[in-house]
């Protein structure tokens, strides 16, 4: 079967309308063994197949369907998961096919979250054990099953490609013929799980499910739903954060060939129409006058004052050991700041969603990172029971944590409420970056001192916005934002006065989310910079200085080490030319970054070189994991380059790609990433390139030039030739 | 009606002739492997060849089309460009989320065609307009010289 035809994006509606069911899989993850053992009442199409969890059935041809707990946006997940499962099951890859999983928080929920949520680059970390007992599970009662058809001990029989074997006789059965047997069975206990060393897939560079499809058009993202009758819609929102539209002219508008309807909601306008030209010039006839209300006045200067009052203040303690008081006397002292700035996420797919809402139930179509919520909240959107809404996910057209957010599919059903039959609803790109939910500007502060080239105390405050705290309030505790302060309270160095604290700061009418490397963005990127200062004060080599820190971290040095070897660290380089280095703590993973960087005399950048050693534990497809580190890295030097989203009377003053830049193949560097064997547990990798690339290029800019750059995105003025 | 040669067949549809042609394609036609991505030709995702040339279908008003051959990424695997593009997309793993790569495909087949053995700076010149937010542009040179080293199939 051709791999192309292999994901289906056909989701049960019963499954849709039954809502879930109590125990189930949620429950599984506190206790992860009986979990997989509960017999579950599946709501799925499961009529006949074997289906022991949420994510395998198995019909009578041995057709092997995988339900996908997380969304594919191109980190490869729709993948790496099967191969997971397909590893423990001993399923035969090639027969395998893969389904969305519909809606449900308790079925699919993501460990980590407790809700069904695909970020924070923890899909294989969270999902690793869960899924190998799943399936794992599931091989035992197929094995039980033909045991029993041949009266013979289950530990007499092995499995492999969808078969069970009779080692002895040498009979086999195929897991379809078993299917009916394999669902009487009771589930195991204390399933045991494979011995890495008897990994067949698991460690393979295997070929993506889901890329086929990209190649020929094909592929359907939310944005290419397509149903009978549909209309096509685009809007406008205040340009003034927190506006209301005031009075609407449409008569150019509605004279407009294709245009069908004019939809005026409090805060937004939206023109419907035969098709998205209709919509768009329809919606650019249209004459507002805004009520811009209390941010009319807004600009990016008050709300870094702001900031940087906030961010005097003392915070709320997230660690501390040793006496910070103390150690911050003893030695020679340093502090410094940095600012991070606001930005947009900018996915290739503009954000759309497809709603067709009828007085007594409502379907979605999107591409989301969080399902079950987009169900929640258009339900509340449209005023109906949650049972009553059918969300479809599609493949996404990038996430970056734009799509944690379901303010694209309320803002869609609010429309759809003004149209008969479904109606697709597609930003502009310009709506989409000046409508976005922007990663937070950020302030952070270090004090710490040197004693014998060595750091002797760290107090490191941070300043910004919690996301967390709006996004998932019982995550919020205590006044700690757990991801903000992610990658500050575990950096690996070894420090004896340490003390790190959280200044929740939320600025004024902008809206803040995730943003593709989340708290560590900020938290790397501060470090990693004094460290190179640290280290230029002490006199090291910055490689050598962090090298004398981390006796105690052997993964760290590892990956540190080999990123040195690899970059050639330490040879010669022409004038104005440097490498900086970056070592990260995040997402579980241990990744050393070095960037080679030109400075001109104008003060652009030529990125030269990219070069990163990574221990991530057991690479499920280690071809995955070069491809994330690779975008990464590409995404965090866009944002190093280029990215700031800046505010002038209330609005956002980029509205394109042609002032929102993003990097391109003309300015991308060679990039060599170094994976190293691990038998630990898999980390985290989606997000991990994000993080390195900023830090590691500011740290060239800094080996080249000699200026200390304490701001993103990198200021060319401050590193053009000084004339004499 | 209007009517346009798309991918060899002729299509008849009802469209204003300022109407760009992603529209057409898109929503008229239901052809949805082109791809909208910012509306002001600066990303390079609407990509689609008119007579073998790459064009930004977003700013293109469909009546300018004319007689000229459209080629689409769903028609782009018939051409020998295309097809070995098309693979070596898939040998390398270029892609990731995969939303610009209709448009990738397209600029980077239309360059094979006109430049069996692109070297560096034409990858430059001929990919620069198409933005990859995934970050794919290591594997994208990568596979472009991988596709100019098969022979003809």
């Amino acid at each position: 079967m051709a791999v192309a035809e292999r994901i289906s994006g056909r989701v049960s509606r019963r499954s849709l309308l039954t809502g879930g069911f109590a125990g189930g899989f949620l429950l599984a993850f506190h206790l992860p063994v009986r979990a997989v053992n509960e017999p579950v009442q599946l709501p799925d199409n499961t009529d006949g197949k074997f289906a022991p969890n949420a994510f395998i059935r198995i019909d009578h041809s041995g057709k092997t369907i995988l339900v996908m707990p997380q969304v594919e946006m191109g980190q490869g997940v729709y993948t790496s998961i099967p191969m997971i499962l397909a590893e423990e099951l001993d399923a035969d890859f090639s027969q395998v096919m893969l389904e969305h999983a519909p809606p449900s928080d308790k079925l699919y929920a993501n460990p980590v979250f407790g809700i069904q949520v695909t970020g924070n680059s923890n899909s294989i970390r969270s999902f690793w054990k869960p899924l190998r007992t799943a399936a794992a599970s599931a091989r035992v009662m197929l094995v039980q099953a033909a045991a029993q058809q041949w009266s013979v001990e289950p530990a007499g029989c092995t499995t492999a490609n969808s078969e069970v074997i009779h080692k002895e006789s040498g009979r086999k059965l195929s897991y379809g013929a078993l299917v009916d047997a394999a669902n009487t069975q009771t589930p195991p206990k204390d399933v045991p799980l494979k011995d890495p060393k008897d990994f067949v897939l698991i460690g393979k560079p295997l070929k993506r499910f889901d890329t086929p499809d990209k190649v020929n058009g094909k592929a359907v993202y939310g944005i290419d739903a397509m149903l009978p009758g549909m209309k096509f819609a685009t809007l406008k929102a205040c340009p003034v954060f927190g506006g209301k539209v005031g009075k609407v002219d449409d008569s150019a508008a509605k004279k407009i060939p294709g245009v069908q309807k004019v939809v005026v909601l409090d805060d937004m306008v939206a023109v419907v129409g035969d098709h998205m030209w209709a919509a768009k010039i329809g919606l650019d006839a249209l004459v507002i006058d805004w009520e811009e209300g209390p941010n009319a006045d807004l600009s990016l200067n008050d709300i870094w004052q702001d900031l940087r009052a906030a961010s005097e203040k003392d915070g709320v303690v997230a660690k501390s050991r040793g006496d910070i008081a103390k150690g911050l006397l003893s030695g020679e002292k340093l502090e410094a700041s940095y600012e991070l700035p606001f930005l947009a996420h900018a996915t290739m797919e503009p954000v759309n969603a497809t709603v067709h809402l009828k007085h007594d139930s409502c379907e979605i179509w999107t591409g989301t990172q969080v399902l079950a919520r987009v169900q929640l909240e258009a339900a509340k959107a449209a005023g109906l029971p949650v049972e009553k809404v059918i969300a479809n996910n599609h493949l996404l057209g990038g996430g970056f944590g734009r799509k944690l957010e379901p303010d694209m599919v309320v803002a869609a059903v609010r429309i759809a409420k003004h149209v008969d039959g479904p109606v697709k609803v597609v930003w502009t790109r310009e709506e989409d970056i000046q409508h976005d939910i922007y990663r937070p500007v950020y302030r952070d502060t270090i004090a710490a001192t040197l004693s014998d080239a060595k750091i002797v105390g760290w107090k490191y405050r941070i300043s910004g916005s919690s996301v967390l705290a709006r996004w998932l309030p019982p995550a919020f505790q205590k006044g700690i934002d757990i991801d903000a302060v992610d990658s500050a309270v575990d950096i690996p160095y070894d420090i004896p006065n340490f003390h790190v604290e959280y200044v929740r700061a939320e600025p004024r009418a902008v809206p803040t989310g995730f943003w593709r490397g989340v708290g560590p963005n900020n938290n790397v990127f501060a470090v990693e910079c004094f460290i190179d200062e640290l280290a230029r004060k002490a006199g090291r080599d910055p490689i050598d200085f962090r090298r004398s820190m981390l006796g105690s971290q052997p993964r760290f040095l590892a990956a540190l080490n080999l990123a040195a070897e690899k970059s050639n660290w330490g040879q010669s380089l022409p004038a104005r030319v440097g490498r900086g280095v970056c070592l990260q703590p995040s997402f579980g993973s241990f990744i050393a970054t070095v960037v080679e960087a030109e400075v001109d005399e104008q003060g652009d950048v030529k990125l030269r070189r990219v070069t990163s050693a990574v221990d991530t534990g057991i690479a499920v497809n280690p071809d995955t994991i070069v491809a994330q580190l690779e975008g990464g890295l590409i995404f965090g030097l866009t944002a190093a380059l280029y990215g700031e989203i800046t505010i002038a009377k209330g609005r956002v003053q980029q509205s394109n790609f042609n002032d929102y830049r993003m990097l391109r193949i003309d300015q991308a560097p060679k990039i060599d990433i170094h994976i190293i064997k691990s038998a630990e547990v898999p980390g985290g990798i989606g997000e991990t390139g994000a993080t390195a690339g900023p830090p590691a290029l500011r740290n060239a800019i800094y080996a080249a030039t000699g200026v200390a750059l304490r701001r993103l995105p990198i200021d060319r003025s401050l590193i053009a030739e000084k004339k004499s | 009606m209007a009517n346009l040669t798309i991918n060899g067949e002729l299509k008849s549809f009802d469209a204003p002739a300022d109407m760009p042609l992603l529209w057409v394609l898109r929503d008229v036609l239901g052809m949805t492997g082109t791809k909208f991505g910012c509306g002001i030709a600066q990303c390079g995702a609407c990509t689609v060849h008119i007579d073998g040339k790459p064009v930004r279908s977003c700013m293109l008003p469909v009546g300018a089309v004319r007689e000229r051959a459209v080629t689409t990424i769903e028609g782009i695997g018939a051409s020998p460009a295309g097809a070995k593009v098309q693979k070596a997309w898939l040998d390398l793993e270029v892609i990731q989320c995969g939303y610009c790569q209709s448009g990738q495909i397209m600029s980077a087949a239309a360059l094979l065609a006109t430049t069996p053995n692109p070297d560096d700076s034409d990858i430059d010149a001929a990919m620069a307009g198409n933005i990859c937010r995934c970050g794919t542009y290591v594997r994208i040179r990568a596979a472009i010289k991988r596709a100019a080293s098969q022979r003809q199939s």
